[in-house]
């Protein structure tokens, strides 16, 4: 009998295994519904994928009467804007402040520390001062996303600033190279790599903010909807927008990683 | 022409003092090597060399002017480890110099001036043995490898001193003395000042013409970082006229073999034609 960390699964049984507890969590949904929906055919809470289904056809396929959209797409659209301006004015940010105050050694003297502090205010709490400052529209939304996300982005870019070799930097300047040289051609390409894994790690965050600013004031949007017809018990739709939403997650990351491998192969050398 | 010389060269970090009245004086085309215990202070003569560090007290000059205070492209460095940059190919790294030199605002060659620099490159990286590997990148080199890529990448630029801070010191035996006879060939063709720190004895008195051991001279067993260190011996490896002499021969036998191979030799021309020796 050897230790329980010295077992291994094959690859095959890997996929198996890897597999089994998305069928396990869909089987025990099913035989609860079931069970619900055999004692009250109307059960609200757990409905079956049938109606999921057609659920989700009909928002997919039939016009609104009140907004004259397709609301899946609308929402989809509305929501992946917000995220998608979020996320790439936060990464623009990261990018240029994280590079030029971790590459200074003055600017980090003076902006290390307050980076740091400002990472730790929480988001959520300063969204009224966001809504009373830029109103309720798209604006406060996004600069709600940039605020919860840029800090972490800036800190995580220079902390990979700090980590490249002082011997790199020196054998730089002997070449001959100018601090915008050094900028441009050592610190930026070996920065991208990190900043695309930070913009992958700061989904979640984002999907977050977006949802709960849209929670609260919106005209649409995945997260509006979710709590719009949360009144109505109607988890026919909460339950797959959740899912969708999972899903465009999870694409987005996929994204991200196949563009930092065809972007940089260079990084996945290094890491093999 | 290159000349080195430490006046009277003092570090000290705060109480601690590092190295003390270290006073050297260099001449052309030394291969300078600099040995002594771990944690002495070698390192950090070759860093107030480079720049990397400023001396506390006194100055280092060369060729009789004081040495910038920053790393300058008249010093080039090999470290152990590091040298290279990992994001470019074998060919990018060695073109990253005269590139930064050439184009201010986007470091990168175009069209002629590019096609240029890159046979130049070439022909470089063919000399230390790179010429096959010139489109990977330097995580896929071995580390003798990326020693000889980050010493193309240095040679490029001409450097007037070229520095190395324990190059071979990450490498297996076999790999190691590949490098010592790549790097005193290319100490030869360059014409140029080497100066080495290594801990390693046999290789200090192979590779170098000159070699100086680093020590304490004094030790306060109760204050042991009230002395620094400084040069104790200073050993000539290689004898100055020795080499200059057998420079001489190979030069005349080259010149030999040269009037042979030709014909049609002038019966009134000189046995061998007058060297070019500025020295």
């Amino acid at each position: 009998m050897r230790r329980i960390i010295n077992y291994a699964p094959r690859p095959g049984v890997r996929l198996i295994l890897a597999i089994l507890p998305f069928v396990a969590v869909l089987a025990i949904y099913l035989l609860a519904s079931n069970a619900r929906l055999a004692v009250e055919p109307a059960d609200k809470l757990m409905p079956s994928f049938a109606s999921f289904w057609a659920t989700m056809v009909r928002m997919a396929t039939t016009l609104d009467r009140a907004t004259s959209q397709y609301l899946l797409w609308w929402d989809t659209w509305l929501s992946l804007q917000r995220l998608f301006l979020g996320l790439g004015i936060s990464a623009l940010i990261g990018l240029v402040l994280g590079i030029i105050v971790g590459f200074v050694p003055y600017l980090r003297a003076t902006f290390e520390p307050f980076f740091a502090a400002f990472s730790l205010i929480p988001p959520l709490a300063v969204l009224p001062i966001l809504f009373i400052l830029f109103g309720l529209g798209e604006a406060s939304k996004i600069v709600l996303i940039v605020f919860g996300i840029a800090p972490f982005i800036i800190r995580d870019v220079m902390l990979r600033v700090s980590a490249l070799p002082t011997e790199q930097i020196i054998k730089a300047q002997t070449l001959g190279a100018s601090t915008w040289q050094m900028i441009s051609g050592v610190v930026l390409p070996q920065v991208m790599p990190r900043l695309i894994d930070s913009v992958r790690l700061s989904l979640g965050a984002a999907w977050l903010f977006v949802i709960a600013a849209e929670a609260i004031t919106s005209e649409g949007g995945l997260g509006y909807r979710i709590f719009l017809v949360r009144r109505y018990l109607a988890m026919d739709v909460i339950l797959p927008y959740v899912i969708w939403i999972t899903l465009l997650a999870f694409l987005m990351d996929y994204a991200l990683r196949r563009l930092a491998v065809a972007a940089y192969p260079w990084d996945q050398i290094r890491a093999a | 022409m290159t000349t080195i010389r430490f006046e009277n060269v003092w570090k000290e970090y705060d109480e601690r003092v590092v190295l003390e009245q270290v006073n050297l004086s260099l001449d052309d085309h030394e291969f300078l090597v600099i040995i002594g215990p771990s944690g002495v202070g070698k390192t950090t003569l070759l860093r107030m060399l480079l720049s990397q560090e400023q001396p506390s007290r006194g100055k280092i000059l060369i060729d009789g002017d004081p040495i910038a205070a920053e790393p300058t492209a008249d010093r080039g460095v090999v470290f152990q480890r590091y040298s290279v940059f990992p994001h470019r190919t074998v060919l990018g790294n060695v073109m990253m110099g005269p590139q930064w030199a050439g184009a201010p605002l986007l470091g990168r060659f175009f069209g002629a001036r590019r096609k240029a620099l890159e046979e130049r490159a070439m022909a470089l990286l063919a000399r230390v043995g790179l010429g096959e590997h010139a489109d990977k990148y330097p995580a896929q080199l071995s580390g003798g490898m990326q020693q000889r890529l980050a010493l193309a990448q240095a040679l490029i630029m001409k450097p007037k001193v070229l520095l190395l801070d324990e190059p071979f010191g990450a490498l297996d035996p076999g790999t190691r003395r590949s490098m010592h006879e790549l790097v005193g060939e290319l100490w030869e063709e360059n014409r140029m000042t080497i100066v080495m720190v290594t801990h390693d004895l046999p290789e200090a008195f192979l590779l170098g013409t000159r070699v100086i051991a680093v020590d304490r001279r004094r030790n306060d067993p109760q204050a042991p970082e009230r002395f620094g260190a400084t040069i104790v011996s200073d050993f000539e490896a290689k004898c100055r006229s020795v080499r200059d002499s057998r420079l001489f021969e190979a030069e005349r036998e080259r010149v030999r073999l040269t009037l042979l191979g030709t014909t049609d030799v002038p019966a009134d021309s000189p046995p061998v034609p007058a060297l070019d020796h500025s020295r």
